[in-house]
């Protein structure tokens, strides 16, 4: 299969083959990170901007680690150290950086669509990093990457997704992403904070966590998204812990070989508890190396393509 | 493409691959220290088929892995999609080991000069010779292989297509196929 996309905004819009390409590709990347020298000359001479309108530990070290190990150069620009600060437009910022010759903008922001506005108006290659509640498809590429690291398949597999669905892309690239590589994905959480319509994506939704532990052979908890928490979606953190939160005693009636994820960052003792996250199960720090060479893949694919 | 002549049939093939593990072995004096590193794809079957001719002469298991040169190549900007990526598989450390690298064909050079920088970021070794099946001519790039199972003179036009079972599904062989216009 040829790869033709130059930008990456949504897995919606990738077909099965494509998903599975960049999962194939990314196998030969995560090589690359455990030898002694950590580098391929692939993306020599070409630059790589992470533009990041919203803060990010995880999500920008991986992508910039996985530029430069493709010896790529990288450039950090993040809002509050920018002239956005000084009013410039998200545009005119983005504009100016591509004046620059750079070859890719890796771009996470608030606001849904905002990737797809800077393609519309740039010709270097937009990574979307994040736009709102929209869309994080590296993230819920290298999710399908572990669970097919860990389980062998995607095809076939029941996948619990519990937490703050509402406000959450991990949620929404999850859905889409393994749904098209034919899992079935249930999501659960408080009634507000499950958006209306979410079966449309091909979600199921339920309400009562001990089922979802239960029948799935994966669990993808999220963060409960306090700096979103604004309106009064919830009585208390306390009690959300309490009715939605994983422990010990809820986690014996999972199945065996269940493999416990969360993109992080974790609230211990919230979403989950110190017990589950630390699990021999949870793969949640595979999850965080696999990242990176799931980077990698995309990277290297979408460079290679003209628009 | 249209076939020109076999040059190679199976029984030539095999004779090649044993008539390089001796040459191998006489160079280096024995297997010490001594390791092949095959390139994918073809490269890769006949570094297996290289070690398991070393262990039917020696009794010694050579060491083997495979390398691909993808993300070395000199000419990935300048191709319209990124060619496919495979995975590098040498799990044993080449530093001060003698390095023995095998390809199909040697043409122009470049897939050589892109596996040494690939080698080389591995470890250092002792010292890298080279082993092809065919070597065809056409260098642009100063390098030679120190071990050929066959000397093809070619035209441009022309193509050089090693056919392995391992690979191919049918019995080894070796066609020099004519380019149709391009």
């Amino acid at each position: 299969m040829e790869w033709k996309r130059h930008d990456l905004f949504d897995l919606q819009d990738l077909s099965r083959a494509e998903i599975e390409l960049i999962l194939e590709t990314a196998k030969s990347f995560k090589e690359v990170s455990t030898r002694d020298v950590k580098k391929v000359p692939a993306l020599r001479g070409k630059t790589v901007v992470m533009l990041f309108f919203e803060p990010s530990t995880r999500t920008r070290i991986s992508f910039e680690l996985a530029a430069k190990r493709l010896s790529a150069d990288t450039l950090n620009i993040s809002a509050s150290a920018s002239s956005l600060s000084k009013g410039e437009s998200v545009l005119d910022t983005a504009r100016n950086i591509e004046a620059m010759n750079v070859d890719m903008i890796v771009v996470r922001h608030k606001s849904a669509g905002v990737p797809k506005i800077l393609a519309d108006h740039l010709s270097s290659s937009i990574i979307n990093a994040g736009d709102g509640c929209r869309a994080h498809p590296t993230q819920a590429l290298l999710d399908m990457f572990t669970i097919r690291e860990k389980l062998g398949r995607i095809e076939g597999l029941k996948v619990g997704i519990i937490g703050d669905i509402l406000h959450s892309r991990v949620a929404r690239s999850n859905i889409v992403g393994l749904t098209k590589m034919g899992a079935q994905v249930t999501v659960c959480g408080p009634s507000t904070l499950i958006p209306i319509g979410i079966e449309q994506m091909g979600a199921r939704k339920t309400y009562c966590v001990d089922d979802v532990v239960a029948e799935s052979d994966v669990l993808i908890f999220l963060r409960l998204q306090r700096e979103r928490q604004e309106e009064q979606f919830l009585p208390s953190i306390r009690e959300y812990a309490q009715v939605f939160g994983v422990g010990p005693e809820r986690l014996k009636k999972a199945k065996k070989n269940v493999v416990i994820m969360h993109p992080g960052p974790t609230n211990r003792g919230v979403e989950l508890t110190a017990e589950v996250a630390d699990d021999p199960r949870s793969v949640i720090l595979d999850q965080v190396t696999n990242g990176v060479a799931v980077r990698m893949a995309v990277l290297y694919l979408l460079a290679g393509a003209q628009r | 493409m249209t076939p020109v002549s076999k040059i190679m049939d199976e029984e030539l093939v095999r004779r090649a691959v044993i008539r390089i593990a001796h040459e191998i072995l006489e160079k280096n004096k024995g297997t010490e220290n001594l390791c092949l590193v095959g390139i994918r794809t073809r490269g890769a079957v006949l570094a297996e088929r290289i070690q398991r001719a070393v262990a039917a002469i020696e009794g010694v298991d050579l060491p083997t892995g495979i390398l691909d040169i993808t993300l070395y190549r000199d000419d990935l900007t300048r191709i319209s999609h990124q060619p496919i990526v495979h995975e590098t598989c040498v799990d044993f450390d080449i530093t001060d080991k003698r390095i023995v690298l095998v390809d199909d064909v040697l043409f122009t050079g470049r897939t050589i000069r892109a596996a040494l920088d690939a080698l080389i970021d591995f470890g250092r070794p002792e010292c890298i010779q080279l082993a092809v099946l065919i070597d065809r001519g056409h260098r642009e790039l100063p390098i030679r292989a120190d071990f050929v199972g066959k000397n093809v003179p070619t035209s441009l036009e022309q193509d050089v297509k090693v056919v392995l079972s391992e690979t191919d599904q049918q019995p080894d062989q070796v066609v020099v196929v004519e380019r149709e216009g391009e």
